[in-house]
């Protein structure tokens, strides 16, 4: 199941390569949509309590200690469905206004679908480390040869910074991984199954360089503040549909390899950075937001804002308790499904104004009310109002935070006042203000609206039932959240006593913010 | 007083009978004028008959001649890869100005030549026959170099390999003859016994020390590790292309066969003493190669810089010592010469396409006009640089995991930060191959197109200035093929290079048992 789920979209891309170009777009969405379907059907089938399912489990590289395996649970099948989700319209998206060398494009796009659900599926550190290598590959490409230059930053360089930055994280977890199952088999028979490294256990002195170096990869893959450095060139640089995936679920990528690799394997260590992490986090959370409220680019809007809301997703991680993983969960899920819409409503705007500068824009909401609409569901769950599933995350984000550093709490809570400023500011100045001469307000046409508007619908259906997937991933989530504490012992035991409820969250939306309030 | 001859075993010697006759063979028929024409298919099918044998004698572990060759899983697995290396520079020859200027049996009787060195060279198993093995191997490289005979480049590039070849093989002989004044012996087996029996004393003695630094100098030269690397660059970009291919990988593997055995057999007893010393030379290497080869605009000046890091992280497999270090450095070269059969094919090709230009700037817009082409190096890119799905990266983890395994943590990172450094180079040819020189029409401000314009004009300055002399001479040169890219004979290897590449990185497990029967080869003396 999880094997056809996986290379389901890569083959559909060798065929789109392979068939005459008018086909490719078929071929690649036929791919995208089966692979949709598949992981539906593993939802239907999913036991939240049933710890790992559907593995598959066989040798790989025998001789280097190296299985092929693979599993889903709790924690990773949103991200799963996430993935299969928002590939689809990406490709629609792209489909609708043509691409040069389809079969090429299309081909890239489904195997970056094929990495991505190979991270989040791999239960062998080593598969899991390839795949997370292999993820860039395709977007190198795709931002590479369909990108554009931008104010003077040509796309090689900006593709370039993008593709070292990431790689050096990603060498650097290579190093810590190998060093993960060498020090954890201690002379035995090596493996690097993620199951069997976290009931071994790592000692405590190797822990602390091992994490650093799996933080390092994680951290650019986000990106959080001080490792950021190539998202504003790249993100500028890559096409638009390519870049809603990037965004909505690559982006994921590195919050979940906390959750699935670093917490379990190495609790010690976790415990001992906790503060450090949550530092980082506040910072890309502060400087994520100062950035999205003073740039003009609608681009960079988003891109500031997602290093702001991957702030909140690792705060919530290393709040290492229930109430904050459960909430970095269901973030991570919310973040992916309102950023597609958000970069494909860009392109549309883009189209209508010519520009993806604040500047020179405005007015469009004037004839063009359902686009408008749209627009502001994107907005409203973006800057995380009450109602929206995105509030009951930061919701949960912030109490699990709470209970472990109250400072940290305040203050990132103030991250949640500066969501509403810069989300409102980019609705406000694209759809109202006066229409400037050249701009076309012109309302979006069906077929893309056939292709935005079930996203918006997710983020709809997922504000009216979170538990949806708080119930689905709290087992796997609490589970791991306690063998930080197993294995580290008496640590914050105030920290772990207090979890949330789980029956919070669908009156967590009457519930009104005081967490807002408290700035 | 009598002698006993030694017992010859047919069977094991039979790889160095097959090509010492077809070397024979190939250099006749050059002088009749009715078969001169088969010379390169004939070379060919010598180089089958020789794998035959090879894959025949898999799993033989025997002495040969009295102990001063030996045949084992090392020897058969380098002597293999060895042998495909040549059997791609012959086909790369084919429609080379140099195989033609020097005469092609001349050409093709130098690599068979160069080649049974090399195979000796994997095999050799006392100091005697490690000399002359080296020597059978350097001295047709050396003519092979100069081959280009109108070309200045090629002349000055067989004269330099010429004498810095020569400074380390002096350098390497100095200290093989130290080493055998210390254990009193010339066989592999016999020095190491003679050093263990010795004791400390022996060990620490400098005479000794002084001859084991030799050796490793020596050798240096021969796989070009850095600080001794300094002729590489040139010698590659000078020489033939074919050749440079051949000398890139076919020399890389004998010289690390023979590196691995002399270090890991006959030297293992004092490895407290040498390992330091070869892990500094490793690092200084992989820095030395990766940083080098940032700045060159030469496709083979940059091969030449890469090829000097990569031997860094080969050598890693010997400082560490074990059976897994063998088994990741064996792996690591069967990668290595599929990645760079498949670059050099394409720089051969786009050699003859475009006027005997190997500059990067040469293959701008290569991924849209000839797909076929442009993959091919596109993967041994990647691959070179270590990322999946290719061989490049199982290779890489191979050694990493080997490092890690013997306690040599430092060295694994050295590997991955040399590798972030590699990725800036590798990257920019596969750039240069895909995406779009020229800024996008549109969109831009004037700031912007102007910065672009800026760019674009540094960019065509190095096309002016950095482009090769062709040919001296002749106008029309003769041997530039605007179709190059449809030869069969250039292109198939190019894309099954690059298909092996692929494969053995989705399906690693063949390539890594291959690999540990050279292990298994050390097992007696290494852990």
């Amino acid at each position: 199941m999880l094997n056809s789920i996986l290379w389901t979209p890569l083959i559909f891309g060798l065929v789109a390569m392979l068939v005459p170009k008018r086909l490719a777009p078929w071929a690649a969405g036929t791919g995208a949509v089966i692979t949709l379907a598949l992981a539906v059907a593993v939802l239907v089938g999913f036991d939240p309590d049933g710890g790992m399912q559907y593995v598959v489990d066989t040798d790989w590289i025998p001789g280097l200690g190296i299985s092929y395996s693979l599993g889903i649970d709790g924690i990773s099948i949103f991200l799963v469905l996430l993935t299969a989700l928002a590939w689809i319209p990406a490709i629609a998206f792209t489909a609708l206004r043509g691409v040069e060398r389809p079969g090429l494009f299309f081909l890239m796009l489904a195997a970056g679908e094929t990495a991505t659900l190979g991270a989040f599926l791999a239960q062998d550190l080593i598969l899991f480390v390839l795949f997370f290598d292999l993820m860039i590959v395709p977007f190198y490409f795709l931002f590479g040869i369909w990108g554009s230059d931008r104010d003077g930053v040509t796309v090689q360089s900006a593709t370039l910074k993008m593709i070292i930055f990431t790689l050096i994280g990603s060498l650097l977890m290579l190093v810590a991984a190998i060093a993960a199952g060498v020090i954890a088999a201690d002379g035995g028979p090596l493996t690097f199954s993620i199951a069997e490294l976290t009931e071994k256990g790592l000692p405590n002195g190797s822990q602390n360089w091992i994490f650093w170096f799996f933080a390092a990869a994680f951290l650019v893959k986000m990106p959080a503040f001080p490792l950021h450095g190539w998202m504003p060139d790249s993100y500028r640089a890559a096409p638009l549909p390519a870049l809603a995936v990037f965004s909505a679920v690559l982006s994921k990528v590195g919050a979940y390899g906390f959750l699935r690799v670093v917490l379990p394997i190495m609790p010690d260590a976790t415990e001992l950075f906790q503060t450090a992490m949550l530092v980082i986090a506040l910072g890309s959370i502060i400087y994520g937001s100062f950035m999205a409220f003073t740039r003009f680019d609608l681009r960079l809007i988003l891109g500031f804002s997602s290093v702001a809301q991957l702030g909140f997703i690792t705060a919530g991680i290393f709040a290492l308790n229930e109430s904050g993983s459960e909430g970095a969960v269901l973030q991570m899920v919310n973040h992916g499904l309102v950023v597609v819409p958000a970069f494909l409503i860009v392109a549309l705007i883009a189209e209508r104004t010519g520009s993806e500068e604040l500047g020179p824009m405005g007015g469009l909401a004037k004839r063009a009310p359902v686009f408008a609409v749209i627009f502001l569901i994107v907005t409203m769950a973006t800057l995380a109002i009450p109602a929206s599933a995105n509030f009951i995350g930061e919701f949960f984000i912030l109490n699990g935070i709470w209970q472990t550093d109250i400072a940290i709490a305040i203050i990132a809570s103030s991250g949640v006042v500066w969501a509403a400023f810069y989300a409102l500011r980019m609705y406000q100045r694209t759809m109202h203000d006066p229409l400037p001469e050249g701009a076309d307000s012109r309302e979006i046409s069906l077929l893309d609206a056939l292709v935005v508007v079930p996203m918006v619908l997710c983020v709809v259906v997922l504000a009216f039932s979170p538990q949806l997937i708080i119930h689905s991933s709290e087992p796997a989530v609490a589970e791991n959240v306690e063998k930080v504490f197993d294995e580290a012992g008496a640590g914050s035991t105030a920290a772990y006593a207090s979890t949330a409820e789980p029956d919070e969250s669908p009156h967590g939306t009457g519930d009104p913010g005081h967490e807002e309030g408290s700035e | 007083m009598s002698f006993d001859s030694p017992t010859i075993d047919y069977a094991g010697l039979s790889p160095i009978i097959s090509l010492t006759a077809g070397l024979v063979v190939v250099v006749l028929v050059a002088v009749f004028d009715s078969v001169k024409r088969f010379g390169p298919a004939l070379a060919l099918m010598t180089l089958a008959v020789t794998a035959g044998c090879l894959i025949w004698q898999w799993g033989t572990e025997a002495d040969l001649v009295a102990g001063v060759l030996r045949i084992d899983g090392l020897a058969i697995t380098l002597s293999l890869l060895v042998v495909v290396s040549a059997a791609v520079a012959i086909l790369l020859s084919r429609g080379d100005p140099a195989s033609a200027q020097a005469g092609e049996s001349d050409y093709l009787g130098l690599l068979l030549g160069s080649v049974l060195g090399m195979v000796m060279l994997t095999q050799a198993n006392n100091i005697l026959t490690f000399f002359v093995a080296l020597e059978l191997l350097s001295i047709p490289l050396y003519a092979l170099c100069g081959t280009n005979l109108r070309r200045r480049e090629s002349l000055e590039s067989g004269l330099k390999y010429l004498i810095v070849g020569s400074v380390g093989s002096a350098t390497l002989l100095y200290g093989l003859a130290m080493i055998y004044g210390g254990s009193g012996a010339t066989g592999f087996a016999e020095i190491s016994q003679g050093f263990t029996d010795g004791g400390s004393d022996l060990l620490n003695d400098s005479l000794v020390l002084v001859g084991v630094g030799m050796v490793a100098v020596g050798l240096s030269f021969k796989v070009s590790i850095a600080p001794f690397h300094q002729w590489t660059p040139d010698v590659y970009q000078g020489a033939p292309t074919p050749v440079t291919t051949f000398m890139a990988v076919a020399t890389k593997a004998a010289a690390f066969a023979i590196f691995t055995r002399f270090f890991l057999v006959a030297l293992i007893p004092l490895i407290d003493q040498w390992d330091v010393i070869l892990a500094a030379l490793a690092a200084t290497s992989i820095v030395v190669g990766n940083v080098g080869a940032l700045g060159q605009n030469s496709l083979k000046r940059m091969l030449g810089y890469s090829g000097i890091a990569q031997a860094g992280y080969m050598l890693c497999g010997i400082v560490v010592g074990t059976q897994a270090g063998v088994d990741a450095l064996v792996f690591y070269l069967a990668a290595y010469v599929a990645m760079n059969l498949a670059a050099f094919a394409v720089i051969v090709i786009q050699e003859r396409r475009t006027g005997f230009s190997d500059n990067i700037a040469s293959l701008k817009g290569l991924g849209r006009e000839n797909p076929a082409v442009a993959w091919p190096l596109t993967i041994a890119m990647l691959a070179l640089a270590g990322l999946p799905p290719t061989a490049g990266f199982i290779g890489k983890l191979y050694l990493i995991q080997a490092t890690i395994e013997a306690d040599w943590t430092w060295l694994g990172v050295m590997i991955a930060v040399g590798t972030m450094i590699s990725l800036a180079y590798y990257l920019r040819v596969v750039a240069t191959v895909w995406m779009r020189a020229e800024p996008a029409p549109g969109g831009q401000t004037t700031a912007g197109a102007s910065a672009a314009a800026a760019g674009d004009a540094a960019e065509s300055a190095i096309d002016a200035g950095d482009l090769p002399p062709a040919i001296a001479g002749a106008a029309p040169n003769p041997f530039e093929d605007p179709e190059a890219g449809r030869r069969w004979y250039l292109i198939g290897p190019a894309i099954l290079g690059a298909a092996a590449t692929i494969f053995f990185g989705v399906i690693p497990q063949p390539l890594v048992e291959f690999a540990q029967q050279a292990g298994n080869a050390l097992a007696a003396y290494v852990s």
